[in-house]
Order: structure tokens, then sequence, then C-alpha cells
């Protein structure tokens, strides 16, 4: 049977045209295929790699979904706020390890900016648990110093091209009135992040302290008329915030989670809820899902699409190849040979249309993945497809 | 070499179209065998290559009865020991002439051998066949759709004489060529197959070759079927 497979090989050359084009659009079923079922998987990755070690995220009461989206995916904003000595209280908590508030509503060219802790760049994980790393400076200091310290995303820096000891203003809200900035304190950029292909990147870091301090001089959403705080003079201030939008918690077991959960969901001080990461990023999943479902029918309706035009192309290549059958049979050959004659070229053509299919969609992957990590904050592996 | 016996055949479910008491072609004999268009000519030839296979009686070649075989012994069988030439399109276009000669060696390893034992080498043999049918050495390593009409049916020759089968079966290899090259491409057969010691059947409805054969045979004299219906 092996040496039929050079005579495959010279009948399948000699209708190379007709077959390049069957390899083509198998090659392209083949990339779809994979590039869709990649993407597919890194969103579904990245999605759930926003946030990890993170046993509970506190807010004000909403849903489990919007608080997710605001307190990590930085999409949309919060209605209520929580105050500081919650916070506090939630800290001492005996079951709690730690607490990280975050504070946001504040952007920067398009990007949003968060108020927090620097014990936030050492309890926050993502992925695999995987912790924030630098790639130049490092986080702001908690005391006057650091006042107006900034940390920078990834995609933030990259973009704009910031570097260290830039100077960068911050402005209220979406940023959408040009008037409604805090040019009169500028921030000075002390640290930059490694990327991570989770909103992190695309995030701006700056102290509550900082934040605190930018708001002295402004009442309802806008900047007081005639009362202007140069920036030196605020720090004389007493900046400790009264509220924040969200608390990330960490456990000292993770056992106590839902034991916790009741207790804030009981906190006498405010309304507040709790709600776990996981639990509600599948929740969001779900949502997002539908999406996700439609991507795989359709590449999988291009498979059979293009499997369909393969056994046409071989059936009506059987007719004209009847002559060509009929010497074979002449000297010797059995049905069977010229079975295996015709797997043979089906194999060639399916195995030569799935490689370059693969390549083709390593090559994209390789070539877009750095934009598409910049410009979406999907990052892009190069990695087998799997079955979930 | 070639014996059959009250061989009966007819296609799908009509009625007999060869009815034949006896034939007889001794080793090394070739026979010429004429008769009119339709007349079964190349249906003979078939059961005679074991392509098909009689209703009744027996088809003998070389000591084996193709009617008694299964249909992978009748392929492999069919391979080691019958050579094969059509009217034409007996090439595989896109191969050369020497991968063609080389085809009637690839499905059997008895020619493979015989040919190797011949020449030192199956190559070698094509070769020198290929020489000996008077293809030049150029043109033995092009592609055989570059080759004219009576260079093709030379080099189907040499791929049915390639390995010595017993028996070389003709059907009008001829019927494509021109007078002077038909009757050079018969007596290059002829004489390559007495060289060879194969057994020569030959289908022609051509009146003129048939002085250069050891025995001439009309189909319609030696079928009853053809009897009957003329009858």
């Amino acid at each position: 049977m092996r040496a039929l497979l050079p005579l495959a090989w010279a009948s399948a050359w000699n209708r190379r045209g007709t077959l390049a084009l069957v390899v083509l659009s198998i090659a392209l079923a083949a990339f779809l295929l994979l590039t869709l079922e990649r993407v597919r998987a890194d969103v579904r990755g990245n999605f759930t790699d926003a946030v990890s070690g993170t046993d509970l995220v506190v807010g004000a009461r909403t849903g489990a979904v919007q608080l997710m989206l605001y307190s990590v995916f930085r999409i949309g904003g919060a209605t209520n706020n929580i105050g500081m000595a919650s916070v506090e209280a939630l800290a001492k908590h005996r079951a709690v390890a730690w607490v990280v508030p975050i504070s946001l509503g504040d952007s920067h060219r398009g990007f949003p900016v968060m108020g927090t802790t620097p014990d936030y760049f050492a309890r926050f994980l993502y992925g695999d648990r995987q912790p924030l790393r630098f790639a130049a400076g490092g986080p702001f200091a908690d005391d006057l110093d650091g006042l107006y310290g900034a940390v920078l995303g990834g995609t933030v820096a990259e973009r704009l091209g910031y570097r260290l000891g830039d100077r960068l203003v911050l402005a209220h809200g979406t940023g959408a009135l040009a008037e409604n900035d805090h040019a009169d304190k500028p921030f000075t950029v002390v640290g930059v992040l490694a990327p991570t292909g989770t909103p992190v990147d695309r995030t701006v870091h700056i102290g509550l302290k900082g934040l605190e301090a930018i708001h002295l001089d402004w009442q309802g959403g806008a900047p007081l008329k005639g009362l202007a705080i140069p920036a030196e003079q605020a720090r004389k201030f007493d900046l400790t915030p009264k509220q924040v939008t969200a608390a990330l918690v960490g456990l000292k077991t993770r056992s106590a989670v839902f034991a916790v959960q009741r207790d804030i969901a009981g906190y006498a001080g405010e309304p507040l809820m709790a709600v776990l990461p996981g639990v509600a990023l599948d929740e969001l999943w779900q949502v997002v899902g539908t999406g996700e479902r439609a991507l795989l029918g359709v590449s999988a309706l291009v498979g059979i699409v293009s499997l369909a035009g393969l056994v046409a192309t071989v059936l009506a290549g059987l007719n004209e190849r009847r002559r060509e059958l009929a010497v074979l049979r002449a000297v010797g050959a059995a049905p069977r040979h010229m079975l295996w004659l015709l797997l043979a070229e089906g194999a060639i053509v399916t195995v030569l249309g799935v490689v370059l299919g693969a390549l083709a969609s390593v090559l994209l992957v390789f070539a877009v993945g750095p934009w598409v990590l910049s410009t979406y904050g999907v990052p892009l592996r190069l990695a087998a497809p799997t079955a979930s | 070499m070639i014996e059959l016996t009250d061989v009966r055949f007819g296609y799908g479910s009509g009625g007999d179209c060869l009815d034949i008491a006896e034939l007889r072609v001794a080793a090394g004999e070739a026979v010429f065998l004429h008769g009119p268009s339709g007349c079964g000519k190349s249906t003979l030839l078939s059961l005679m290559a074991g392509v098909l296979v009689a209703r009744s009686g027996s088809v003998r070649v070389a000591g084996e009865d193709w009617t008694r075989l299964a249909g992978a012994r009748r392929d492999a069988f069919r391979a080691d020991h019958v050579g094969y030439l059509f009217q034409q399109f007996n090439l595989l276009p896109y191969l050369s002439a020497v991968d063609n000669v080389l085809l009637g060696c690839r499905f059997s390893r008895r020619r493979e051998m015989r040919a190797a034992a011949r020449d030192g080498s199956t190559a070698a043999s094509a070769e020198r066949l290929l020489e000996r049918v008077g293809i030049a050495a150029p043109a033995r390593a092009r592609p055989a759709r570059g080759l004219s009409v009576g260079q093709q049916q030379r080099v189907a020759a040499a791929r049915a004489l390639v390995g010595q089968p017993e028996v070389l079966i003709a059907d009008e290899p001829t019927s494509a060529l021109d007078a002077a090259v038909r009757d050079g491409f018969v007596d290059l057969l002829l004489a390559e197959c007495r060289a060879a010691g194969g057994t020569l059947v030959f289908v022609s409805h051509d009146r003129q070759l048939p002085q250069r054969f050891d025995r001439v045979l009309s189909l319609p004299s030696i079928n009853r079927a053809a009897a009957a219906v003329a009858a």
C-alpha cells in the first residue's frame, strides 16, 4: 500500500489546480474554527482571570452582576457609595484577613481612575493567583509624600506614552466637560504595572487621599466658585476619605465565606452586600455566553460546509478520473487499492488544509496578539483548542 | 496456456452473448482474433483477463480457473500473469514513460522480482524495454501526455511486457494508429512477445494484419450465441 503513496501524490499534483481550491477552503475553515475557538477561550479566560484571591467584593446594595461590572471591570457606575466606617468595621471582623477599599468615578483621557491604598498592589491577584508586577517604579506612598503619585496600568502607559516622572491631569467623571478637570492638582507617575490582560491594565491608580485632595474644593460634582485650594495647601486638610465605592475582602479561611457574607448583609450601620467573585463572574458569563454559543455554532457550520465541499470535489473528480482508474485496474490494482488512493488523496488534502489553516491561525495570533491585548485587553494565547 | 471450456457469458440479466464450446491457446502462441464490431471480442478478452467472470464453464489461464478465484485473488493473479493493452489511453498522462512501464510491476511482487532478476532492477528493465520499443532516452523521463499516440502505444506495450507475464492481451491496440506506424508496432509487439516467451491474444477488425500471427480465429465462427442470433 505504501507504494501507492507516490502515485496518489503524482495524481493529485496532476489536478493541483482544483485540489488547491479544496485545500484553500479547508484551510479557511480550519483557520476560522481554530481562531474563533482561540478567541472564545481567551475571552472567557480573560473574563474569569479578571480577579482571583479575593474572597468577597463588598459594595452598596445592588445586583451582584452590577457590583462586579463596576468594581472589577470598571463598566458603569455605582448608584451608592459605602461609608469608610463600614469598611473599618469590616476590617475588624475576626474572619477577615485584609480589606482594600476602592473608589471610582474620575477618569483620565478615557481611562478610569481608581483610588485605593498601596495595599492593593500586594493583595490584588488575577489569573491563576498571580500578583501584580511593576514594570517600572513602585506603588505610591501612603503618606503625604505619595499624595499626588499615580500608578498606571500597562495599557494606559503604553497608549498615552507616559513614563516615570510624567505629569497627568485627572478629569472629573468621564471628562466630557473640558472645565471639569483637576488641572490645579496634577499627578506624577510613580509606577507602571506590567500587562496583565485584565481591566487593571486600563486603570490609573491613585491613593484614596489624593482622590480626596482633588475634590476638597468641589461640591455636588462641580468646583466651588471662588474657592480654590492649591495643591500644596491641600496637604494641611484632613484627607481621610468618608466614603468609598467598594471594598475587596480577603478571608483568613475560605470556609468562612458564607458566614461573613451573611454578617455583611446584616450589617446594622448601612445596607451592604457582599458577592463571591467566582459566582458573580459565572452569572455574568451566562449573560455574555449567548454570543459565545452563536460563535461556536457559526464555526461548526463553516467546518461542515467545507467538508461538504471536499466530498463534492472528490466525487466530481471520480468521473473525470474514470480512465485513470481503468488503467490502474488493467495493471492489476484491486478495488481496495482504488479506495486507498481516493482516501489517501482526501487525507493529503485535508491534512494540508488543516496544517495551513492552523499555521495561518498561529501567525495571526502572533501578529495581532499584542494589538488585541492593548486595544481590547484580551491576551490571545498560542495554545491548542480545548473541549471547554 | 489459455483454455476456455463451455463458457457462457451475458451482461446483467440479459441472454448469453458469448457461448464458446472450446478455445485453446498454447504457451508462446500468437493468436489473431477478429470479428465485426459488437460481436463480443472485448467481452472475450475481459473473460480471459479475469475482469469479467463466466456464468458457466471454465476459463483457465496459466493453470488457474478464473471462475474459482475470489475477487481479491483474481486481481492479484491478473497483476502477476496478464499484461493488458487498450485501444488508447493506456497511460497515466502525468507519469513519465518509465513510471508508466513500472506500473506493470507495482501491483505484482512476482513481476517485480522477474524484472529485477532479468535486468538487475525494475527501473533498468523498464529502460531496456523502452529502448527496445524505440522510445529515446529524453522522452522516457517526460510526462506521458507529451508523447504521440504511436509512442504511447509502444510505452503501453513495454508496460504489458515488463516482468514477463505469461499472457499478453491486446484489445485493438492499433486502431488509433495510421498504417505505417501500425505495421511497425505489430511487428515490434510480436517480436518482443516471442523474445519474452509470452502468449499473445490480439484482437482487431483490421484484415491486413493476420499473416504475421501463428493462428487466426474468427470469433463469430466459434461463438454459438452469435450463431443462434444469426439463425
